[in-house]
């Protein structure tokens, strides 16, 4: 099984990655794009041969709870769903963050607001940066524009979470879950012992054993001298990521006049866009955020260093484009360019958004 | 090599699994694919279509508007794509219901009798690998067919591996009446 080359679509990916992993349990709650998550997992019972437990809970917010519970043991678990699915899970997640436990959420987005539509869209890039549920706190927010990068960030995401005490969010869209490509899965590892867990986690509320203290995990803290060390904790944490876990991936920045930033399989039609170009003799670089929080202001701002334009492209009515802002400081034009409710952008569309809005922009 | 091709057809046709096993078959052959279909309500009665590029190189974008090859296997699919077949490019269509034929004279287009030929074999679930054998026999790549049946094999569950014979049968005839 080392190194197995395969085809299958992102969600069924993303199911044998977590086995592959060695994860303890995933708990979830069908909704389309992204339901094929659960029934590889059920097709493949990992239950039979690594132990995994895969469980389809009652709803979503049983679901995030269950996460919750299975992590302050020290297990590593995943949840996955879409858009109106993970907006329910809001409550759980913010718990999870404030009780400095790893897991793994995972929402291949679909079009809202509301139940919406159960095509592609980005919409829920603030949702998954800028908090989503209550109180100061951010995810590890990966986005894979690959089948490929949906296995890899099982892994990324669970080690991620693991390192900082903080859950990460694969942060995929309709297409990448539904597309079919060529992956690599990566050789099966044994899920941890309990012996194993209780050295890594030293933390974890898994049975009081000789005189080890007694683990709490809780969100609740009544005094605010308490409450507000907790959160300088949280805080702390956060500067951390943001200084040691950005990435991002560059094409052609160097030597082009315009700049383009996108996330996920968008970054994919940019790239074809910036071919589509290249033939009208347009040069235009690409940058794509790999983590969307912490997001990669430093190598945005220096690649648009000597550009004439940015344009954000984004399934969605414009919510990086304010990230690209601040990182830019607002010294160079920046518009956006996105469909809505599930519609994907060809990439010749994003070619005459460019020459449109960035190249020659008719004055209102 | 690049190949970029969009197979469209009414749900239920077989489409999107022919594009799976043109899929998997380029992966047999060592080729970068992407498989990207329209999913959700469509699949159960109305119009299916599904983006299959196979190229020598890593794949940008699953997402296109023009096309190498546009496989048409209805009205609506025929009048959307024809215009989105890139010059010099291949249309290859069924002609079994069609009253608007496309008029372009920058492509090569093969107007199939494949429901037809699907009646001939006796089992009209073979109509998808009909239509894949012209596929086949009028792409510039060349697909090997012992990778083609690798990809049969793996893009079919165990229980109907009893019927690749019979995929290989039909694909034989796409080809045939695509060369006539």
């Amino acid at each position: 099984m080392k190194g197995e080359v395969t085809l299958m679509k992102g969600n069924e990916a993303v199911a044998h990655a977590a086995i592959r992993y060695g994860c303890d349990g995933y708990f979830g709650y069908p909704i389309t794009p992204q339901s094929e998550v659960l029934e590889t997992l059920e097709a493949l019972m990992p239950w039979e041969t690594t132990g995994m437990v895969v469980l389809q809970a009652e709803s979503e917010v049983a679901a995030i709870n269950m996460v919750y519970g299975g992590a302050a043991t020290g297990k590593a678990v995943m949840t996955s769903s879409s858009s109106p699915g993970i907006s329910l899970k809001q409550e759980g997640i913010s718990y999870i963050a404030a009780a400095q436990l790893p897991a793994l959420i995972l929402n291949v987005m679909r079009g809202g607001p509301g139940l919406g539509t159960i095509q592609p869209s980005q919409a829920d890039y603030f949702q998954a940066t800028k908090g989503g549920g209550h109180g100061d706190y951010h995810l590890i927010v990966l986005a894979p524009s690959s089948v490929q990068e949906m296995v890899d960030f099982v892994g990324l995401g669970f080690d991620l979470s693991f390192k900082y005490l903080t859950p990460a969010m694969i942060l995929a869209d309709g297409i990448v879950g539904q597309m079919m490509e060529k992956v690599v899965l990566p050789e099966q590892r044994p899920r941890r012992t309990d012996e194993e867990v209780k050295k890594q986690c030293p933390w974890a509320a898994n049975g009081r054993t000789g005189m080890r203290k007694r683990n709490v995990i809780t969100s609740l803290e009544m005094e605010p001298a308490k409450m507000e060390v907790n959160n300088h904790r949280l805080q702390a944490v956060y500067k951390e990521i943001e200084e040691n876990e950005t990435r991002w991936e560059e094409i052609g920045v160097e030597g082009a006049d315009y700049l383009m930033v996108a996330f996920g399989s968008i970054a994919r039609i940019c790239d074809k866009a910036r071919e589509l170009a290249a033939e009208k003799g347009i040069k235009v670089g690409i940058i794509r955020p790999i983590t969307l929080w912490p997001f990669p202001k430093e190598a945005v701002n220096k690649a648009a260093e000597g550009k004439k334009g940015i344009l954000v492209v984004e399934l969605n009515a414009g919510q990086m484009i304010e990230d690209v802002r601040l990182a830019i400081h607002d010294r160079l034009p920046v518009e956006h360019f996105g469909r809505l409710g599930g519609i994907i952008p060809s990439p010749t569309e994003v070619v005459e958004a460019l020459e449109q809005k960035i190249i020659n922009p008719t004055k209102a | 090599m690049k190949q970029e091709i969009i197979i469209a057809g009414f749900g239920g046709q077989g489409v999107l699994s022919m594009g799976k096993i043109l899929a998997y078959s380029g992966l047999m052959d060592d080729k970068e694919v992407t498989w990207f279909p329209s999913y959700g309500p469509e699949q159960r009665g109305g119009t299916a279509n599904v983006t299959v590029i196979l190229s020598d190189e890593k794949i940008s974008s699953p997402v296109l508007d023009a096309y190498d090859i546009v496989i048409a296997l209805n009205q609506q699919s025929l009048d959307k794509f024809s215009p989105r077949v890139k010059p010099g490019g291949i249309l290859i269509y069924d002609t079994n219901g069609i009253h608007n034929h496309p008029t372009r004279d920058d492509i090569s287009v093969y107007p199939i009798e494949a429901m037809e030929a699907t009646m001939e074999l006796g089992n009209p679930k073979a109509y998808n690998m009909v239509v894949m054998g012209a596929l086949l026999e009028a792409m510039s790549y060349k697909l090997p067919m012992e990778n083609v049946v690798k990809g049969l094999k793996k893009s079919l569950p165990e229980r109907h591996h009893k019927l690749i014979p019979l995929n290989e049968q039909a694909i034989e005839k796409g080809r045939t009446i695509l060369k006539n």
